[in-house]
């Protein structure tokens, strides 16, 4: 009787966790669309900030994270999928494998902060670029390989071992059974751990602040010459992203209209990883589907 | 008939691309093996360049270790410098254990909600909430923390609303999805016998969590929150929108205050490079970096403990 009172309690306390939970998520999300979406206009996403007056936009901001972004997967993709396999089809167990797992726990585990500081220190001050894209790119991808190489190893290691087996059995060599066998039936999983890599990088503020910058040149749209110090190609030229462009107004406080700004810059954040979220949820049954000519 | 016609095509193709094939596993081999010493040279570049760094205070600056981690003042500018991050250090610390003290709970009866008492709707539901909660940028949780809980703090509690509390708070929600995550994997990969073993001995639902499931659980539980700290400990511009950022030791859990993460934020970009004070700077730095590789080594030796 007493245990079967105390069962019931216990349960409850278990719904209301998790009540608490979605309540959360409910406000959080209702709070940044209620205030966020009414600032979000076209002539707010397609006009520069202004740095003391009110009524500046998001374009460059919102231009610069998506080409951090982009130069960030260019670099980390291919280094995190090719260690991924290493880690999945020819890592032995032992020592150095031991070390090598080490080391990705331990640049996944670092504060955004010190990689930013790492940033600051080799891509900023060693190699004298000062604040530049590629620096915030670089300093993004130290935090962003361990996550891709989680993921494609997960991915490789989940295909059905009958089908390397075969392939193998076959006389094929185990580089062109990973090419031809592993990495396509792999394919959707490592996508989706792409793209939500890819929102998380979108969102990063502390590893950007003192290797991207705080500022934008004014960019001259027209220009794709990608050596022209105003062209928004430029990967040598500072670049505030959306992330620290909220930071930035909040902390500095300059323009009169710091709520309105960041409320709307705060939607268009939550908008796109949202995006990247369903994308990659999308994206990855679709692909599963016509890969297993499942229903 | 037609198979006999196409036999000695595929051997010779085989024959045909045999040494090719050799050279393409050379080439991969060493691919792969490439980027997995990146990942190795990453990790130690960035241990060596920020220790070097880190240890110029002490080393060209002359500044007394001790002092530095024990001392309360921190006054960096002027003729009588001194460097004391003792506050922060507790600030640090502070926010860390607090957060990871109230998310634990809730973290945990969160995956236990998911895995023992609704799987369906946790799977369908709560987990994509969770998911979700994940992604929100650490700036949108500090700027909703700046906008919303600061005022709130303000107008119902004592002190002027940037507070530890209001840190801590911000850390609770943002490390409470990280927490739940992978307790929800320990409470999963927790093998089907356990529950019905103990079901089938008469215990009740909760006789069965809290007597079989969790003490079984423990190792990997206590990694969820470890990890959780790891984050809390790491955040630096949530806390730095909503913590106050004073120099002083925090008389009470409503006074403002500072950590770590805070100050090195703040102060790093407007400070001459290579002075003392930007170099007292990058030593934080070098903290955060040790207590970062201390909370990695507690998840191996957690992971070495698992039972199951």
């Amino acid at each position: 009787m007493n245990s079967r009172i105390t069962d019931r309690i216990a349960t409850g306390v278990f719904y209301t966790i998790a009540a608490i939970m979605v309540a959360l998520l409910l406000y959080l999300f209702y709070f940044i669309l209620s205030n966020g979406l009414p600032q979000v206009t076209w002539d707010f996403l397609t006009s520069p900030s202004s740095s003391y007056q009110a009524g500046g936009g998001i374009r460059d901001q919102l231009f610069n994270s998506l080409y951090i972004l982009v130069i960030t997967m260019i670099i980390t993709v291919p280094l995190g999928v090719c260690g991924g396999i290493y880690m999945a089809e020819y890592a032995k167990p032992g020592k150095i494998t031991n070390f090598i797992r080490t080391c990705i726990e331990m640049l996944a585990s670092l504060p955004s902060i010190v990689v930013g500081l790492f940033g600051l220190l080799i891509f900023v001050n060693i190699t004298g670029w000062g604040y530049t894209i590629i620096g915030g790119a670089l300093a993004l991808t130290i935090f962003n390989i361990p996550v891709m190489v989680r993921v494609t190893e997960d991915a490789i290691r989940s295909v059905p071992k009958e089908q390397k087996e075969a392939s193998l059995a076959l006389g094929i060599t185990r580089w062109h059974t990973i090419k031809t066998v592993l990495l396509p039936y792999a394919f959707p999983g490592i996508l989706t751990g792409a793209i939500l890599a890819s929102g998380r990088v979108f969102g990063e503020a502390a590893a950007l602040l003192y290797t991207a910058g705080l500022s934008t040149p004014t960019l001259d749209y027209g220009n794709w010459n990608p050596f022209a110090e105003n062209s928004p190609l430029n990967i040598f030229r500072p670049a505030e992203t959306l992330a620290v462009h909220i930071w930035s107004v909040n902390t500095q406080g300059l323009i009169p209209d710091v709520r309105e700004v960041a409320n709307g810059a705060s939607a268009v954040l939550v908008i796109a990883v949202l995006l990247f979220n369903i994308l990659a949820r999308w994206l990855g049954s679709v692909i599963h589907k016509k890969l297993t000519a499942g229903k | 008939m037609a198979k006999a016609s196409v036999t000695p095509s595929a051997e010779e193709r085989l024959i045909l691309t045999k040494k090719n094939r050799r050279w393409d596993e050379v080439r991969g081999r060493s691919l792969v093996t490439i980027c997995a010493i990146i990942m190795i040279v990453a990790t130690i570049a960035v241990t060596i360049f920020l220790a070097q760094k880190g240890l110029q205070s002490f080393t060209v600056n002359n500044i007394n270790p001790i002092a530095y981690l024990t001392s309360t003042n921190w006054n960096p500018v002027g003729e009588n410098a001194s460097f004391g991050i003792f506050p922060f250090i507790f600030g640090s610390l502070a926010v860390t254990f607090l957060s990871a003290l109230i998310a634990a709970p809730l973290g945990i009866g969160a995956a236990i909600f998911m895995s023992e008492i609704a799987p369906k709707f946790g799977k369908k539901f709560l987990q994509p909430v969770i998911e979700l909660l994940v992604g929100i940028p650490s700036v949108v949780y500090g700027f909703i923390g700046l906008v919303v809980l600061v005022p709130l703090v303000r107008d119902n509690l004592p002190g002027i609303g940037f507070s530890l509390f209001a840190g801590v708070i911000v850390l609770t929600v943002m490390i409470l999805p990280t927490v739940t995550t992978i307790a929800t994997d320990a409470m999963r990969s927790l093998p089907n016998s356990l529950r019905q073993g103990s079901l089938a001995l008469g215990a009740t639902r909760w006789q069965t969590i809290r007597k079989v499931l969790i003490p079984a659980a423990l190792p990997s539980l206590l990694t969820a929150i470890v990890l959780g700290m790891a984050r809390a400990f790491g955040e630096a511009l949530a806390v730095q929108m909503v913590i106050g950022n004073t120099r002083d030791l925090p008389g009470s859990i409503f006074d403002t205050s500072a950590t770590l993460t805070t100050i090195v934020t703040l102060n790093i970009g407007h400070t001459t490079y290579g002075s003392i004070e930007n170099n007292t700077l990058w030593s934080m730095g070098l903290i955060l970096l040790i207590i970062s590789f201390v909370f990695i080594f507690i998840v191996r030796y957690l992971s070495g403990r698992r039972k199951i």
